[in-house]
């Protein structure tokens, strides 16, 4: 069995106060396992709704999801969710907010003292545990989540906009750092992000999504050679696989708007 | 374990915490978490304010003959602190005995109540009126009334004082517990949490700092309404003492009588001040 996640056909409506809102509207997905792949698309396409969905905090409205061959329909311990924001509890000290997942599955949390702090090592967090999320910069904070989803050892890592909220120069680190982890832990990854550079440069496979209601524009298999190091992101394979995917949500919205549905992120107040 | 959570659901995926206004309609929490008294200076200066307004009192009140029964000097008041201390404690004992036993009642039932109601809007909707009307209502008011029916002893006393804190505590934790965070609950919820480890986990440390509000306004509630209580009626407790006191026109003993009130007083403060420190500071 190859595909460990299959996302075949999945639709999402909300009722909101002002009409249903309708996040994804037949949106398919495979993924292999092992496998890295980015979904791209412009803000509010849903792609959150997919991830939510995916982790089975949500149900789909249309289509079916599966995780290692299972539907999806409820929180399974072989799937992670890395939030947009590190989403740390701030009662709770770092080592508190790293075996967090371990409590709630009322693991005994003791046993996996050493792998926590290994995992910590690994993010350069070590000497932190005693701290509280408020003394920590963005970029350490979610560090911590990424730490916190390993905590429990999942196979599938789902990461929704996970470095979004940090500066540049951060988020460029962490991209590094998220594929050491990757290389190490042979996780399957999905990840959503709105930045076309991020996705080229971290994934196999990127899914592009329309503008809402999000569905499936293009897949784009990403022919660059790993380990990849930062310098391939000046090279000028890199710029051009970049360029492709920036027309295709061009031409989308172009679409879109021609037909008279795109609805424009910067003047929406639904989300 | 439900497969989903009622709340998650149907929600657009939220990150933002949802706090109805940023504190409650009854927000105390910079008296709790904010005075903070650093270093020789600052305690100086609040001593020399009070040997100031003490000494100058003490001064006009020998200088101008003020007699007792209009105005006690400062060292009168001590005086008659320290002498009447004996005469006093059983009624320091009964009105602290009052607060206790019914701050304990009516803080519980307060605190379960919010914690059950959160849960189910719809019963939230039809009770909190009733809550709001007993906050509205001064329970001492209805001390006369449950005197008729229990008799001239303690227990029409711890009855109005429960009356009086509990829906404090109540309407402050409500406040806390409708604190949501949608982001923290799906956090829980993909670990596999039950709806019970999600309140115990999240809601709960969420509401904790309105709770401890509650639980400090509660008290002050629960003290001015078991002296008003010992006013109205029996032959015990400080409220009884302060009106004997001022009947008399014995201000200096008055005065002492106020004193002690104010040392309960001060020490709910101090008390919650602590735990709000310990439990909620990380709202800080």
């Amino acid at each position: 069995m190859d595909d460990v996640i299959d996302v075949q056909k999945v639709s999402k409506v909300y009722a909101s106060e002002r009409g249903p809102v309708h996040a994804i509207d037949r949106f398919s997905m495979k993924v292999r396992e092992g496998d890295f792949v980015a979904i791209v698309g412009p803000s509010g396409c849903g792609k959150t709704t997919l991830l939510w969905g995916l982790t089975g905090l949500h149900p789909f409205n249309g289509g079916r999801a599966y995780i290692l061959g299972e539907e999806v329909n409820k929180p399974r311990k072989e799937v992670g969710i890395i939030f947009q924001q590190s989403n740390l509890l701030p009662w709770r000290n770092i080592y508190q907010n790293v075996s967090f997942p371990l409590e709630i599955m009322k693991e005994n949390v003791a046993e996996h003292e050493e792998r926590i702090k290994e995992l910590l090592d690994g993010v350069e967090l070590t000497g932190f545990e005693n701290h509280f999320p408020r003394e920590l910069s963005g970029g350490m904070q979610q560090r911590v989540s990424i730490v916190r989803a390993l905590s429990y050892d999942p196979k599938i890592l789902l990461m929704d906009e996970p470095f979004g909220a940090l500066d540049a120069y951060t988020r460029d680190e962490m991209d590094t750092l998220l594929l050491g982890i990757w290389k190490k832990t042979q996780k399957t990854i999905a990840f959503v992000t709105h930045r076309i550079e991020e996705a080229v440069y971290l994934a196999n496979k990127v899914y592009v999504m329309t503008p809402r209601p999000g569905t499936n524009s293009a897949v784009f298999d990403i022919d660059l050679p790993r380990p990849r190091p930062e310098g391939i992101t000046m090279e000028q394979k890199y710029f051009e696989i970049v360029a492709e995917i920036k027309r295709r949500i061009v031409k989308d919205v172009e679409k879109q708007k021609e037909e008279g549905v795109y609805q424009s992120q910067a003047y929406s107040t639904v989300t | 374990m439900d497969a989903y959570d009622k709340q998650l659901e149907e929600e657009i995926p939220d990150f933002e915490e949802h706090a109805p206004g940023k504190h409650g309609a009854f927000d105390i929490s910079a008296t709790v978490s904010s005075v903070k008294i650093h270093g020789w200076k600052q305690v100086s200066g609040i001593l020399a304010v009070a040997i100031v307004i003490l000494g100058g009192l003490e001064l006009l009140i020998r200088l101008f003959h003020v007699p007792e029964f209009v105005f006690p000097a400062p060292s009168a008041t001590f005086k008659a602190l320290v002498t009447s201390f004996p005469n006093n404690y059983p009624h320091f004992l009964i009105t602290l005995g009052e607060l206790v036993a019914g701050y304990v009642v009516g803080a519980s039932i307060g605190l379960v109540l919010a914690a059950v109601l959160t849960q189910v809007p719809y019963l939230e909707k039809v009770i909190t009126p009733y809550i709001l009307l007993l906050i509205c209502t001064p329970t001492l008011a209805l001390v006369p009334l449950l005197m008729l029916k229990l008799g001239f002893n303690i227990w029409p006393r711890i009855i109005a004082v429960s009356l009086a804190s509990g829906p404090m505590v109540m309407i402050n934790s409500v406040t806390g517990f409708r604190r949501t965070d949608l982001a923290k609950i799906a956090l829980a919820k993909s670990y596999g949490a039950t709806t019970f480890q999600i309140f115990r986990k999240i809601r709960f440390p969420l509401a904790l700092p309105m709770i401890i509000v509650g639980l400090l306004v509660g008290g002050i509630f629960g003290l001015i309404t078991a002296v008003g209580s010992d006013m109205v009626g029996g032959k015990m407790g400080l409220g009884n003492k302060i009106s004997y006191y001022s009947s008399l026109a014995r201000m200096a003993h008055f005065f002492a009588i106020i004193i002690l009130v104010a040392i309960i007083g001060i020490s709910i403060w101090i008390l919650f001040s602590r735990v709000g420190k310990k439990w909620a500071s990380w709202t800080e």
